[in-house]
C-alpha cells in the first residue's frame, strides 16, 4: 500500500502506477456527474474536456458557490455509461461502491471515497465553475479545484485487479444457489 | 401551537442532518476500536471525523440530506385546530433554505424538482397516538444510496427468512455505505411488511437473541465499510413482526447507512 499525491489532469504515467489498495490525495480540477449529466453526455456530447479528467460520482450541497457537503454517490448507477465516459478520455472515477472493472482495464482508475462523509470532503473542495446548471443542484456538472483530497483508495486498478471483487469472492456472494 | 410545530420540525431537522445520536457514533467507535483490518479502521475513524466537522460547522454531514420522513407521536387528549402535515411541511421548505438542504424531491416520470423537499407525499409522516398531551417529532432524513438497496421479498413459507436476508445484504451491502443499520420487517402482508422494517429503522436498537445472530452472520461475510473488506459490514439489527397469511412469507429489509441520522422534539 503506497500513498500518493497526485495532480490533475491525470497521465497514463500516474494510472499506471497506482495499484488496488494505494492511497490517493488528489489537488486540481474535478468534475461532478451523476444520472443526468452522464444522459446528457451520451445524447449531447460533453460540455467540457475530459482528457485527462477526474470524473466525481457526486450531486453536492452547494450555497452561493460555496461547497457545503460534496461526498461521494452510488457510481453502480452509472455503469451503464462506464464504457464511453472513459472512452472520453477521463482517467480516473471517483465514487462510492465501485463499478464493473474490466472498461478500467490498461486507462483508468476507480476512487473509492469514504461514503456520507460530505462535510469532510467540503473542506478540501473549492467551486471553480459550473456546467449545465440547468440541470439543478445535485445533477449539474460541478467543476471543483481541490486541495489534498483524500483519502481515496485505488478499488480498480487499471491492471484488472478489483478490491470489491475480491471482497465479494471472499464472502462467496454470487456462488451459491 | 402551529408555528410551535413549524419550528420544531426545523430544529429537529437542523440537529438530525448536523449530529449523529450518541448510540449511533458509539456502534461506530467501539467498531474502530475492535476492526483488525487497518482500512477499514480508517475508514471508521474518518467516518466520526467526519461527524465532528459536521458538528463543528453546523453543516450536513452527507450532502444527500435525504428524503424528509417524519415519525410523529401525538398524544390523545391533545386537539389540533390545523393541518399537522401542511406544519410539518412548512418546517421542511424553512430547513430547507436555512440549513440549507440539497433539494431532493423529484416527480418520479418528469424528474422535475419541487426545489424545497417537499411535493405530494413528501414529506412522509407516520404517525402513532400515545397516552397524554404532548406531540414529539422526529426528524428521519434517509438518504437514496441506502434506501434504494432496500427490498420486499414474498417468499415461500418453506424458505429460510434469515438465508434471504443475508444473501440479499451480502449482494447490496457494498452501495449502501457500510457499516449498517438493517431494519427487517417479517410477516404481515407486502406493504405491512417494508412498514414494519421502517419502523425496525426508527425503533432501533434491538438486540434479541435472533437479531443477535443474524448480526453475527452478516459480519462474518467480511464486506466492511463501504464494501472494502474487514469486521464491520452492520452495526445494529432490528426485526420488527406481524402475523402473516398461512400461506404466505414476506420479509422486508430497509437499509440503513452508518450516518443513521435523527432526532427528535418535543413541542409542549
Amino acid at each position: 500500500m503506497t500513498k500518493y499525491h497526485l495532480h490533475t489532469p491525470l497521465s497514463e504515467v500516474d494510472v499506471e502506477k497506482l495499484a488496488a489498495g494505494d492511497v490517493v490525495f488528489l489537488s486540481g480540477l474535478l468534475f461532478t456527474a451523476r444520472d443526468k449529466a452522464h444522459a446528457l453526455i451520451r445524447r449531447e456530447g460533453s460540455p467540457v474536456s475530459l482528457d485527462g479528467a477526474a470524473l466525481y460520482h457526486c450531486g453536492p450541497l452547494i450555497l452561493d458557490k460555496k461547497v457545503l457537503s460534496a461526498g461521494p454517490t452510488t457510481s453502480g448507477r452509472m455503469a451503464r455509461y462506464t464504457d464511453e465516459i472513459l472512452g472520453l478520455g477521463v482517467r480516473a472515477i471517483i465514487g462510492k461502491g465501485g463499478l464493473p472493472g474490466e472498461p478500467f482495464r490498461d486507462r483508468a482508475v476507480y476512487l473509492a471515497y469514504p461514503g456520507g462523509c460530505g462535510a469532510a470532503a467540503a473542506e478540501q473542495l473549492r467551486v471553480s465553475g459550473v456546467h449545465l446548471p440547468e440541470l439543478g443542484m445535485a445533477e449539474s456538472i460541478w467543476v471543483f479545484e481541490a486541495a489534498e483530497f483524500g483519502p481515496m483508495i485505488v478499488a480498480v486498478d487499471s491492471h484488472g485487479k478489483d478490491l470489491y471483487l475480491e471482497v465479494r469472492r471472499s464472502a462467496r456472494i454470487g456462488e451459491e444457489d | 401551537m402551529r408555528d410551535r410545530v413549524v419550528q420544531a420540525t426545523v430544529r429537529a431537522l437542523q440537529r438530525a442532518e448536523t449530529t449523529l445520536p450518541h448510540w449511533v457514533l458509539q456502534r461506530i467507535q467501539e467498531a474502530a476500536d475492535r476492526e483488525s483490518r487497518p482500512l477499514a479502521r480508517q475508514h471508521l475513524q474518518f467516518m466520526l471525523e467526519n461527524v465532528r466537522i459536521a458538528g463543528q460547522t453546523s453543516l450536513p454531514l452527507c450532502q444527500d440530506t435525504g428524503l424528509t420522513i417524519f415519525h410523529v407521536k401525538i398524544g390523545r387528549d391533545l386537539s389540533l385546530d390545523f393541518c399537522l402535515s401542511e406544519a410539518i411541511a412548512e418546517g421542511v421548505r424553512i430547513a430547507t433554505q436555512k440549513i440549507p438542504l440539497r433539494p431532493n424531491a423529484v416527480n418520479p416520470l418528469t424528474r422535475k424538482n419541487s426545489g424545497d423537499n417537499t411535493g405530494p407525499g413528501m414529506p412522509d409522516i407516520i404517525l402513532d397516538y400515545v397516552d397524554g398531551r404532548s406531540l414529539s417529532i422526529t426528524a428521519f432524513p434517509k438518504g437514496a444510496g441506502s434506501e434504494n438497496m432496500s427490498l420486499v421479498g414474498m417468499l415461500n413459507p418453506a424458505d429460510d427468512p434469515f438465508d434471504f436476508i443475508v444473501k440479499t445484504v451480502a449482494e447490496r451491502a457494498a452501495n449502501a455505505c457500510p457499516p449498517l443499520f438493517l431494519g427487517i420487517g417479517l410477516g404481515g402482508s407486502f406493504d405491512l411488511a417494508a412498514r414494519l422494517a421502517k419502523r425496525a429503522l426508527l425503533n432501533m436498537p434491538g438486540n434479541s437473541q435472533e437479531e443477535l445472530q443474524l448480526l453475527e452472520r452478516i459480519n462474518s461475510l467480511g464486506i466492511g465499510p463501504m464494501g472494502l473488506g474487514g469486521d464491520t459490514t452492520a452495526l445494529g439489527i432490528k426485526i420488527e413482526t406481524a402475523f402473516c397469511h398461512t400461506a404466505s412469507l414476506p420479509v422486508a429489509i430497509n437499509f440503513q447507512c452508518w450516518a443513521n441520522r435523527s432526532a427528535t422534539e418535543i413541542v409542549q
